[in-house]
C-alpha cells in the first residue's frame, strides 16, 4: 500500500515536472541559443546546451542597427515605462479613493465609465486615437505613450485599488474626520500609505504592460533613435534587415529580463493582481 | 476677514461631494479626452471617404456597405479571427483548469511547478516571444530538429502552410494558460472542504465530486474568464502581426491586423474607422450572447 503510494507520487512528479519543462523549453532554448555561435544555432537546434559558449552575440546585438545601440532602445523603454507607470499608479489611486469613499452625483456614471474603459480594448481605439493625436500634433513624440496614463484611463488599476480601499475599515476615515482631518488629509495620511501593496501590484502590471507595448510604439514612433525595445526587436528580426539570429536571440533574451526578474522577486504581488481581477488573459 | 474667507474656501473644498469631484477629475477628463472624443471623431470618419492624404468627404454608409458586400478579405478575416478565438480560448481554459486541479495538491515542489506553468503567460505577449516563435517553427527550426531526433525527419514549413499556420498562433495562445490557471487555483481554494465531506458521506466518488461540486462552483470564474478572453482573443494583434503578417494567403489574417493594414498601410482611414466600429459591435454581440447563456450554466448561489 505504502509502496503503491510512493510510486503514485513519483509518477505525479515526473508527469508534472516533465510537462512543466516542456512549457518553459522554448524560453530556455532561446536563452541557450543566444550563447551559441550564430552560424550553429539552426544546425544544432536539437541540442540545448551549446558546445562552445560565446557572448559574441550579446556584443554584436548590443551594437543595434543603423548606428544606434540597443542601450538607447533600453533607455527609451525604461523612460516610457517608468514615467507612464508613475502616472498610472498615482492618479489611479487618487481616482480610486474618490470613487470608493466619496458620495457625489455622477459617481455611478463614472464607475460605469471606468468599467467601460476596462472592457474597451486598445485595438478599437487604435484608429480614433491616432486621428485625435494627429490633430493634437503628438504623433512622432512620446506624448501618446505617456500623457494619457496620467489621466487614469486604464480602468484596471482604478478597479484594483478600489477593491483594496474597500477592504480598509471606514472607522479609520471617520476617526480622522473627527480629529479635523480633511478628505485630502485622509487620503494622503491614511489611505495612501495603507494601500501600498496594491500600489506595488499596480506598478508591476503597469510596468510590464508598458514594457511589452508594441502597438502604440508602432503607430506613433517613427524615428529609430526613439524606438523602445519592442519595436527595435521587431525591426531587428525582420527578414532582410538582419539574419544574425544569435544577436537577435541575445537581445530578445535581454528584453524579457525585466519581466522575469519581477516575476521571480515579486511573485506574491503578481498573483494578487491576477486573482483580484482575473483580467489579464 | 481674509482668514475667514480662506477658511470658507477650505470648507468649501472639504465637502464630501466636492472632494469626490476633485478626486475623480483626472479620470473624467481622461475619459472624455482619450476615449469619447476620439470615438466621436472616428464615428464621423467612418461615414466619410477619407484617406490621410486627402480631406474627408462625407459618403454616407458607403464604407459599411462596401465592407459587407464588396470585400471578401473582410469576411476572410472574420472567419480566421472567430476560428482562432473559438478554438484557443476554450482550449486554454480547459488546460488551465486541469493543471489547476493537479497543482491544487501541495507538495514541496509545487511553488516551482506553478512558476514554470505561469511564466509563459507573463512574457507570452512580448515581441521577444513572437520573434522566437517565428524561428521555432521555421523549416530549420527547433521543432523540426526535435521531430528529427525522435525519428520523424521533416522540413515541413509549419508557418507556410494554409492549414497549419493558424495552429501555430493557437498553440502560442494556449501556451499562455498560466494566469487563468492562477485564477482557477484561487477559486478552487475558496470551495469549503465541508462540501466535499458532505459529498463523501453521500457516497460520491472523486469523479462525481468534480462534476457535482467543483465544476458548478467554478462556473462563475469560468464565465468571467470566458468573456474576457473571448474579447481578447478577438483582438489579438502583436502575434499575428509579427509572426505571420496574415500569410500564407491571408489564412492567418486577424481582424485587427487587417484594420491596421487598411488604415496605416493602404491609408484608407475612413474604411479603417468603419472596421473599428464593426469590431466594437461584434465584441458587444459576443458579450451579450455569452451573458444570455449565463442563466443556463452559471451557478450563482452561494456555497
Amino acid at each position: 500500500m505504502r509502496a503503491k503510494r510512493t510510486i503514485g507520487k513519483i509518477i505525479y512528479h515526473v508527469l508534472v515536472c516533465g510537462f512543466g519543462l516542456i512549457m518553459i523549453y522554448p524560453l530556455v532554448w532561446m536563452v541557450m541559443s543566444a550563447f551559441k555561435p550564430t552560424n550553429t544555432i539552426f544546425t544544432t537546434a536539437g541540442q540545448l546546451i551549446p558546445e562552445t559558449f560565446t557572448v559574441e552575440n550579446y556584443i554584436n546585438g548590443w551594437k543595434g542597427f543603423a548606428g544606434i545601440s540597443f542601450g538607447v532602445f533600453f533607455r527609451n523603454s525604461l523612460f516610457i515605462s517608468i514615467v507612464a507607470t508613475i502616472g498610472t499608479v498615482l492618479v489611479s489611486s487618487v481616482v480610486a479613493y474618490g470613487l470608493a469613499r466619496c458620495k457625489f452625483r455622477g459617481r455611478r456614471i463614472l464607475f460605469v465609465a471606468m468599467l467601460l474603459s476596462m472592457m474597451l480594448p486598445a485595438q478599437v481605439l487604435m484608429i480614433p486615437q491616432y486621428l485625435w493625436y494627429q490633430k493634437l500634433g503628438w504623433v512622432g513624440s512620446y506624448k501618446p505613450l505617456i500623457i494619457p496614463y496620467f489621466f487614469a484611463i486604464q480602468g484596471f488599476f482604478v478597479y484594483l485599488m478600489m477593491n483594496f480601499i474597500d477592504g480598509i475599515p471606514r472607522e479609520l476615515d471617520e476617526a480622522a474626520k473627527i480629529d479635523g482631518c480633511s478628505y485630502y488629509g485622509i487620503f494622503g495620511r491614511i489611505i495612501f500609505p495603507l494601500i501600498t501593496p496594491s500600489l506595488i501590484t499596480g506598478c508591476i502590471f503597469s510596468f510590464m504592460w508598458r514594457w511589452d507595448d508594441f502597438l502604440s510604439a508602432l503607430l506613433y514612433i517613427n524615428e529609430s533613435a526613439k524606438y523602445p525595445v519592442s519595436l527595435a526587436l521587431k525591426l531587428f528580426s525582420d527578414p532582410g534587415s538582419s539574419s544574425d539570429y544569435g544577436a537577435m536571440f541575445a537581445m530578445a533574451s535581454l528584453s524579457i529580463l525585466p519581466a522575469v526578474i519581477m516575476f521571480i522577486c515579486l511573485q506574491k504581488y503578481l498573483v494578487e493582481g491576477i486573482s483580484t481581477s482575473g483580467l489579464k488573459g | 476677514m481674509n482668514k475667514k474667507k480662506n477658511l470658507t474656501f477650505k470648507q468649501f473644498l472639504d465637502q464630501e461631494h466636492i472632494a469626490g469631484y476633485i478626486f475623480s477629475l483626472p479620470f473624467t477628463i481622461g475619459f472624455l479626452m482619450f476615449m469619447i472624443v476620439p470615438m466621436g471623431i472616428s464615428l464621423y470618419y467612418s461615414f466619410c471617404d477619407y484617406n490621410i492624404l486627402t480631406p474627408a468627404v462625407f459618403s454616407g454608409a458607403d464604407n459599411y456597405v462596401k465592407m459587407f458586400t464588396d470585400d471578401p478579405t473582410f469576411w476572410q478575416t472574420i472567419g480566421v479571427t472567430f476560428y482562432f478565438a473559438l478554438v484557443s480560448v476554450p482550449l486554454r481554459l480547459i488546460f488551465a483548469l486541469i493543471v489547476a486541479l493537479i497543482l491544487l495538491k501541495t507538495t514541496k515542489a509545487t511553488g516551482f511547478y506553478r512558476a514554470a506553468y505561469y511564466l509563459p503567460s507573463i512574457i507570452g505577449g512580448s515581441v521577444a516571444v513572437a520573434v522566437l516563435w517565428r524561428r521555432m517553427w521555421a523549416t530549420d527550426g527547433v521543432i523540426n530538429h526535435l521531430l528529427g531526433a525522435i525519428g520523424i525527419e521533416t522540413s515541413f514549413a509549419w508557418l507556410g502552410n494554409t492549414k497549419t499556420a493558424i495552429w501555430m498562433l493557437i498553440i502560442l495562445a494556449v501556451w499562455q494558460f498560466g494566469s487563468s490557471m492562477l485564477v482557477f487555483l484561487s477559486s478552487l481554494k475558496q470551495i469549503p472542504a465541508s462540501l466535499y465531506e458532505a459529498a463523501t458521506v453521500d457516497g460520491a466518488n472523486k469523479w462525481q465530486q468534480f462534476w457535482k461540486v467543483t465544476l458548478p462552483l467554478l462556473t462563475p470564474t469560468i464565465f468571467f474568464n470566458l468573456v474576457m478572453q473571448m474579447i481578447n482573443g478577438f483582438l489579438a494583434f502583436t502575434q499575428c502581426y509579427i509572426i505571420t503578417q496574415g500569410r500564407p494567403m491571408n489564412s492567418t489574417l486577424f481582424y485587427t491586423v487587417y484594420m491596421y493594414q487598411q488604415s496605416f498601410e493602404f491609408y484608407n482611414t475612413g474604411y479603417g474607422a468603419a472596421l473599428a466600429w464593426v469590431m466594437l459591435a461584434i465584441i458587444s454581440l459576443i458579450t451579450l450572447v455569452l451573458f444570455a447563456t449565463k442563466k443556463f450554466w452559471v451557478y450563482d448561489g452561494g456555497f
